[in-house]
């Protein structure tokens, strides 16, 4: 959105209106006691420090700030553990930072509904260990496990699992919701169908903060399966593993995870952990995960992919069914980014998605992209869900040259996975940096209404201004 | 030159409950997998036979006949033979009937030179003291602890051993046992090719009747000296405590906790 809104400031009355609103249990930081943290998210290049920090306790907290905001039109940012890695999560106008780090309980599980009512500051982490306890599955499962349940649903954030079990749109039931005017509203529920009107709660899901501050998230459960095995599949190089994976897919004997990985990255992840990789025999890796309720089960499922995947050049298929097999190729997939970005002086991210069957023709464009630009570029990802995440790395090159390269190689990315099909964003969501992007790959029209449904959740351009659209 | 693996099979989680009036673990539902370290020790055979022309590297266990998917995964990471010890006359062995009972085994192998491999430890027994018995039934030289294996060649191999205190690098001659310890390699994955090879292959078994010592009393329960009165499940004591206010003062607070705990100096 275009943001010709002039914004107040907030001044000493405001602070006062804020403290008599979230006290006692809630609490307002001022400029000099907010830590440089808040200043941005894991985007490293944006920075700018809200004029207020506000922590809520309840969704009746959180409706009197936003209503006093509203009225006195102060832009406000929702915050979560600011893990994202688009900007979204920055005041990018000051004002007000509302963070849900208060407001993390786990409120309800309704073992009868298999739905799990959870306050927004509630981490990813917590609540796949509070269910998984108790034989039960939240199945989303994106990289960052201290990221807040707020936060993925603000990005319809997606994960590892998506190619089996979908991202998490598909399991938030029910939202409650505080609007800009500071109206609390209920969306959606514990019903498993629903034909009742605009589906309001899928348009506040990825949303970013923009229409609305999510206070309450009834989640959809599954019951846990019992046993994971992994495949890891050594290729002789990435074009022959990528091409494998449109073949899996259309075996029809679906994993839960298909992941690709190349050998520098591998090696660069065992230099960040100071722990070995179990094998170093190809130059890439299809990592593969099946689940089920038994060992034979999952076993009748992967020898049918495994024979996929020799047929179609694997070198070989090795099996990972115990804790300690699992740790030593997971510990290295989980720190791929932490490792990319130990490697380098900056990078900057592409989370492009394209449809699956040409995700192929988009990696080797990639190795494309390296040599036009002439910067190195870094990437593995979500092969079987087309979801891939690429980085332009800084390296030596001074900030000039790498800006100027980096926006080339964005360019050449994004036009490329607009013309298979592609979208901007699979999983990181748009937040301020792929905003151009967002606007040229959807064109004027989708944007426009994008706008005008903003105007009806936000006519004063409160909630997150600066962000998606 | 021929290698020997020893390993066992155990519960495949850690979670396993114990009778306790039996003292006896409930392995009833409960998967199986190879002792995490026994890995360590397949890894390190498979490297030494890489690096050694004509070795060959032979996987034994001791225990019931589902251990065979124990030798079965083993052959899946690429060893060239494996070798159930089994017979009902060895159950309820302590570490001094097992190791007498493998030694026996191995003998009965026609083993004579080469290196026996033991996992430090096992993760059900936690004695840390088969793999050493095994080399003094035997009569030859081992070393437990070992990091590293440095050198392989002329007869001889140099291993790096942690002492609790110290760390020696020392060369034994051949024959030798040595127990190898946590993370020396990243052990390989079975591999799902090796599994279809090796799919109809007949496991060798070998009972009582094969070694040399068949005397039953020196074997499974009549042959330990260990007597179990009670196994118990430890008891827990985690104390919890909960503190809140200013960031300066609860480090403070911290720190003068963990220096009295003695964890800071």
């Amino acid at each position: 959105m275009k943001n010709e809104v002039e914004y107040s400031s907030v001044t000493e009355a405001d602070i006062r209106f804020l403290r008599d609103a979230v006290a006692p249990e809630g609490k307002v930081y001022t400029r000099a006691e907010i830590h440089e943290d808040y200043s941005h998210d894991e985007m490293g290049a944006l920075h700018h420090f809200p004029e207020v920090l506000v922590e809520t306790v309840s969704a009746a907290q959180v409706a009197a700030v936003l209503r006093h905001a509203d009225s006195r039109r102060i832009p406000v940012t929702p915050r979560g553990q600011g893990t994202g890695l688009v900007g979204a999560a920055v005041a990018l106008h000051g004002g007000i930072m509302l963070s849900t780090a208060r407001m993390n309980r786990i409120l309800e599980l309704d073992a009868e509904n298999l739905t799990l009512t959870v306050e927004p500051g509630a981490l990813l982490m917590e609540i796949s260990k509070y269910v998984e306890e108790r034989d039960l599955f939240y199945p989303p499962d994106p990289g960052e496990k201290s990221a807040s349940i707020g936060g993925n649903i603000s990005t319809n954030a997606g994960g590892m699992r998506a190619v089996k079990y979908g991202v998490t749109r598909d399991y938030v039931r029910g939202l409650e919701v505080v609007l800009a005017n500071g109206d609390i509203i209920e969306l959606g529920g514990k019903v498993v169908k629903n034909s009742s009107g605009y589906s309001l709660k899928d348009l506040i899901v990825g949303s970013e903060g923009t229409l609305g501050f999510v206070t309450k998230a009834v989640l959809k459960l599954l019951p846990l399966p019992k046993k994971a095995i992994s495949l890891l599949v050594p290729f002789d190089d990435l074009a022959t593993a990528i091409e494998t994976v449109p073949v899996i897919i259309k075996s029809k004997y679906i994993p839960t995870a298909i992941e690709y990985m190349e050998k520098p990255v591998i090696l660069c992840a065992e230099h960040y952990l100071g722990k070995k990789f179990p094998d170093h025999s190809a130059d890439a890796y299809l990592l593969l995960t099946f689940d089920g309720n038994s060992r034979e089960e999952v076993e009748a499922i992967y020898e049918k992919v495994a024979e996929v995947c020799l047929e179609s050049g694997a070198r070989d298929v090795f099996i990972s069914d115990t804790d300690e097999r699992q740790v030593s190729i997971w510990s290295a997939r989980g720190a791929f980014l932490e490792a990319i970005k130990a490697s380098t002086t900056e990078m900057e991210e592409c989370d492009v998605v394209v449809p699956r069957n040409r995700v192929a023709e988009f990696v080797k464009y990639t190795k494309e992209v390296e040599r036009l630009v002439e910067a190195r570029l870094s990437g593995f990802g979500h092969a079987g869900d087309g979801n891939l995440h690429v980085y332009v790395l800084r390296d030596g090159l001074d900030q000039e040259t790498y800006q100027r390269k980096l926006s080339e190689a964005f360019d050449l990315l994004y036009s490329k996975a607009a013309g298979l099909g592609g979208q901007v964003s699979g999983e990181h969501g748009i937040g301020f940096a792929k905003k151009d992007f967002l606007e040229e790959s959807l064109g004027a029209v989708p944007i426009a209404l994008m706008r005008g449904i903003k105007a009806v959740f936000d006519p004063n351009m409160i909630l997150n201004p600066g962000k998606v659209c | 030159m021929k290698i020997i693996v020893c390993i066992k099979q155990v519960p495949g989680t850690t979670q396993v409950d114990i009778d306790e009036e039996t003292g006896v673990l409930k392995r009833d539902g409960v998967e199986s997998k190879i002792n995490p370290y026994d890995l360590y020790a397949l890894e390190t055979a498979l490297r030494l036979k890489a690096g050694c022309p004509g070795a060959s590297v032979t996987a034994i266990t001791m225990g019931p006949p589902q251990a065979e998917q124990s030798l079965r995964e083993a052959l899946m990471m690429g060893v060239d033979d494996v070798m159930l010890v089994s017979d009902r006359r060895f159950a309820g062995a302590d570490v001094l009937a097992t190791a007498h009972t493998l030694s026996q085994a191995i003998l009965a192998d026609g083993w004579e030179t080469g290196v026996i491999l033991c996992g430090q430890q096992t993760t059900d027994g936690d004695t840390a003291q088969v793999g050493p018995e095994i080399a003094e039934f035997l009569g030859i030289p081992h070393a437990a602890n070992v990091t590293a294996i440095q050198d392989f060649s002329a007869g001889a191999l140099t291993a790096r051993v942690d002492l609790p205190a110290t760390e020696e690098i020392i060369r034994i001659p051949l024959p030798c046992l040595v127990c190898v310890n946590k993370d020396i390699h990243t052990p390989r994955l079975p591999s799902y090719t090796l599994k279809k090879a090796s799919r109809g292959r007949k496991v060798r078994m070998v009972t009582l009747a094969d070694l040399p010592d068949s005397d039953p009393a020196h074997y499974g329960l009549n042959g330990s000296p260990t007597q179990v009165i009670r196994i118990f499940p430890p008891e827990h004591h985690v104390e919890h405590e909960r503190w809140e206010g200013d960031p300066e003062a609860l480090a403070g607070r911290l720190y003068d906790n963990l220096r009295a705990e003695k964890f800071l100096a």
